[in-house]
């Protein structure tokens, strides 16, 4: 359904432009029909240039960016707004969402202000309040009041309503519930796991890990603009291969695992799929082309009653027995 | 015992009226506990905070008493708690890392900080210097402009300001909030570092997110609505809540290893009470899902086993039964 | 909303110095508009035949030394200043806001050009093109020199405009409105421009103030109009023809205080604006 293929965007810094910042750099995942694909990273790591990227809102520095095989940076004027229709964004700010001096509805009216200016106001009011109904909302408790008058979770709510009204398939959510209450948290979030199910796709931004897996079937670690690790949800939590994604998981707070538990079972994780040496990882002089990383060194007699398993002393003296 | 608050009431002064964002809070701190203080927003846990250093209008002190080290806190005096303030008590405020002086370098800033508060600073550098080095900054930020700094390096430099009185009490407000995951760990072992090395005796942590007191906190306190539902031991919190508020929350909350197909949680329907005309009794009861006619009338903050403090008639009568 | 503007209201109502302000401002114009009633003279008729004469029940304002009625001069100097106010001030604004909305919101390539002309006309020497413009113009009226003032001024609120527009062209909801396909114009003024209102209000009553000063400055030294008369002009006559040196005071103090009065009280006005409009700074 929608592909990045090698997508980079780099913006010109400095007193001429003369430095680049790289915001994210060849980035190539898929996400497929009524899937929900987690991009997880911190700040910083090009995760809602992204998102913002595949809504047009930036343009793509290089590579591509197709939605059922066209390439979206080619579409103009009516094409554009046939996009669209398709695809939507919700953003992480409910009330910043919303032009603070107009009431909240005025997002739908625009709605159909620019996709639907034909329909008739009976017609019209059914499809919003059905819609309304469809997010969980109550037509009656929320239409007609300004933003401040709702809550973070209700607004959000009216977000993705908005988007509903439109035949998308396609929905970049930006952090969505990161400024809701707790308490309302798992309702928005129930929300999304619920539209997919009729056929949805949804690009889940997040830097919040059992968020991520509590929605997605896959996701993709992001640092610094590139991707680190990327697949199956359930294989990246419990087997993250690289550094990176294990640091994550060790520092994420947790409220099933203290952060010493985490850290004891990664490293117990890590002795055990390794084939390397097991000091590799933080040894300063490994050699990352030769055996180090490949082979677990066996105990070698240095010299007389000493013994050391370390790969550098096994040319020159070959060994006494095997380390079982 | 380090903090005694006592009845603690302080409204909000609106145009409109006053605004109940804190309702006779009773609790204690103990000496070298680290308690976290956890609830959505509004629900008055920095109305709490503040209220302990620095009361200032549109807040207006209602009535109640605040002990800390036996011996009274005139928190409704801004003038005396100077006293206080920063050597006895200290808080780290949020957005504190936002809020340096952009054209002081951090030095200079200390050394006024400090002699604002009749502190020498010449005297204070070497402890200062040796503080820095425990939270890994290089003496060389003492010459720099905050703009130099990261998040994380300003959040220390921070941390490091609030204590170094050794106060008896910090406050950490939302100190975590705008940090990436990394940092955020790094700075919340350093407030338990700063514990343990007794530079401050106990610790109020304040925080919407409740995993990260799970790693830190030996007590977590939950409010709701301007009032206080329960404190406990940070395991019965997370393991064994009583209060329905605590026990809805805590059950909503997703964790690594649950997924929405295998086990949907779900939220708490209905929305926080207003505070500028808040329901009377318990302000929970309208969402809560055992709320019976006694929950008209407000619930004392009472123990109903050792060190887990609960407001809620139900199980006050579900303890009376047992 | 409805809560918010009657809060503006309450606070408008309270603050002391926009109604000292406001008040200035009112008086000055309920004269303009009763003024021409009271004087049956024109402003350069030679009404009285013995010259200058100091304020008298008959002149009010006393005569000039050609015994021009100074009252009736000042009260058709008080509608120049009015008009170069709305015109000139209002010009300013209005390239102001095309300007800065254009440079702000399309940004890259729009905005450095906009904003290289905006840098050229700040540094253009305002008084040499007046003094190529005077040399061609024979005769110059009220609103040659409002319009020239309003071409000349918009530069500063251009670029205010251009940087309150570009905080608000990141915020959310205009990202959202680019999702609905709205189309640039549309953003601008159903999106960016409702949240500035008392922004660009802010803004006009500063270009009105500085239109009006601009417009004394420039009669003042002469390049004024030609068949009109205004307040800047009255003190030029006045000072050309040694009233000051012959003590002839009512010539010249009530065009000077007028312009002075109009001026502050337009910058009280705004400050206190800027007070209602901007909780942190309201007295409580």
């Amino acid at each position: 359904m929608l592909r990045l293929d090698g997508v980079s965007k780099v913006y010109r810094v400095g007193t001429f432009g003369g430095k680049e910042l790289h915001a994210v750099s060849n980035v190539s995942f898929d996400v497929k029909d009524g899937e929900v694909v987690s991009l997880i990273g911190e700040s910083g790591s090009g995760k809602t240039t992204i998102g913002k990227m595949i809504l047009r809102l930036l343009s793509i520095t290089s590579g591509t960016i197709s939605f059922n095989g066209v390439d979206i940076s080619t579409l103009e004027g009516g094409e554009l707004k046939e996009y669209y229709r398709k695809v939507q964004g919700v953003f992480q700010d409910p009330f910043s969402s919303y032009n603070p001096i107009f009431k909240a509805d005025r997002v739908f009216r625009i709605i159909r202000e620019e996709f639907f200016p034909g329909i008739n106001s009976r017609e019209w009011n059914t499809k919003v309040e059905s819609t309304l109904r469809a997010v969980g909302l109550n037509p009656d408790d929320v239409l007609n009041k300004f933003p401040h008058q709702l809550s973070g979770g209700q607004l959000q709510r009216f977000l993705i309503a908005r988007a509903l009204l439109l035949d998308i398939q396609f929905l970049v959510a930006d952090e969505i519930i990161s400024m809701l209450d707790a308490s309302r948290r798992i309702d928005v979030l129930n929300l999304l796991a619920d539209l997919k199910s009729r056929g949805l796709s949804i690009l889940f931004i997040t830097h919040d890990l059992s968020l991520g897996y509590y929605i997605s079937e896959r996701a993709v670690i992001l640092y610094r603009g590139c991707v680190v690790e990327m697949g199956s949800t359930e294989k990246i939590y419990y087997n993250p291969l690289h550094p990176y994604t294990k640091m994550l998981m060790a520092s994420v707070p947790r409220l099933d695992k203290k952060w010493e538990e985490v850290e004891v079972e990664l490293r117990a994780m890590e002795a055990e799929l390794s084939s390397g040496c097991v000091y590799y990882e933080r040894c300063p002089v490994a050699d990352k082309d030769g055996g180090c990383a490949r082979d677990r060194p066996t105990l070698l007699e240095a010299e007389s009653d000493h013994f050391v398993a370390c790969i550098r002393y096994a040319e020159e003296r070959p060994p006494l027995y095997k380390a079982s | 015992m380090s903090l005694q608050v006592e009845n603690l009431t302080v409204y909000y002064q609106t145009l409109r009226g006053d605004v109940q964002a804190l309702e006779s809070a009773t609790f204690t701190v103990a000496d070298g506990e680290i308690m976290g203080l956890a609830g959505e927003s509004g629900c008055g846990k920095t109305t709490l905070a503040h209220s302990l250093i620095r009361l200032t209008p549109p807040m207006r002190f209602v009535e109640g008493r605040v002990e800390l080290d036996d011996e009274e806190l005139p928190v409704w005096d801004m003038e005396r708690m100077n006293d206080f303030r920063f050597k006895k008590i200290s808080i780290i405020p949020q957005y504190a890392m936002n809020a340096m002086n952009p054209t002081r370098k951090i030095g200079k800033m200390t050394s006024e900080l400090l002699e604002s508060r009749k502190v020498d600073f010449k005297a204070t550098l070497p402890e200062l210097k040796r503080r820095l080095n425990l939270v890994e900054l290089s003496h060389d930020v003492l010459n720099m402009y905050p703009i130099e700094l990261s998040g994380g390096m300003k959040q220390r430099m921070v941390m490091v300001l609030s204590t170094l009185m050794n106060p008896s009490l910090l406050i950490a407000d939302e100190v975590t909030s705008a940090l990436d995951v990394s940092s955020q760990k790094a700075v919340v072992e350093m407030l338990v570092g700063f514990r343990d090395r007794g530079f401050v005796k106990s610790l109020i942590v304040i925080t919407h997110d409740i995993s990260i007191l799970y790693q830190i906190a030996d007590s977590i306190m939950i409010m709701y609505a301007g009032q206080l539902a329960e404190k406990a031991s940070t395991e019965v919190i997370i393991h064994a809540p009583r209060h329905p508020y605590t026990k809805l929350l805590i059950a909503s909350l997703p964790k690594v290893g649950v997924k929405y197909s295998e086990k949907r949680l779900t939220g708490i329907p209905g929305s926080p009470p207003l505070l500028l005309d808040p329901p009377i009794g318990c302000r929970f009861r309208e969402r809560c899902p055992v709320a019976f006619e006694k929950c008209l009338d407000v619930p004392p903050f009472i123990e109903i086993e050792k060190d887990h403090f609960v407001a809620c008639w139900k199980e006050f009568e579900k303890n009376a039964q047992a | 909303m409805k809560l918010m503007r009657s809060e503006i209201l309450y606070f408008a109502l309270r603050n002391n110095k926009l109604r000292v302000g406001l008040t200035i401002i009112l008086f000055f114009l309920v004269l303009t508009f009763v003024g021409p009633m009271l004087t049956h003279y024109d402003p350069y008729d030679y009404v009285n035949p013995n010259g200058a004469q100091p304020p008298s029940s008959e002149y009010w304002f006393g005569t000039t030394m050609f015994g021009q009625d100074v009252f009736t001069q000042f009260i058709h100097g008080l509608k120049a200043t009015f008009l170069v106010g709305v015109v000139g001030g209002g010009l300013g604004t209005l390239i102001g806001i095309l300007v800065g909305f254009t440079a702000g919101y399309r940004g890259g390539i729009f905005d450095e050009i906009l904003n290289m002309l905006t840098n050229v006309v700040l540094v253009i020497p305002t008084l040499a093109i007046l003094l190529i413009i005077a040399a061609y113009l024979e005769v110059r009226g009220i609103l040659t020199e409002s319009i020239f003032i309003g071409c000349t001024a918009w530069p500063w609120a251009a670029r205010a405009i251009r940087a309150q527009t570009f905080s608000l062209r990141s915020r959310e909801f205009v990202d959202l409105a680019r999702l609905s396909g709205m189309k640039p114009r549309k953003i601008i003024f159903t999106e960016i421009a409702p949240n500035m209102m008392s922004y660009l209000l802010l803004v006009f009553i500063l270009q009105f103030g500085g239109a009006v000063l601009a417009a004394a400055t420039l009669d003042f030294i002469g390049l004024g109009p030609t068949n009109a008369i205004s307040l800047g002009l009255m003190m030029n006559y006045a000072v050309l023809w040694g009233a000051l040196l012959l003590g002839m005071w009512w010539w010249f103090i009530p065009p000077g205080v007028a312009i002075t009065a109009i001026v502050g009280a337009l910058y009280v006005a705004n400050v206190g604006l800027d007070e209602v409009f901007n909780p942190k700074l309201r007295e409580m």
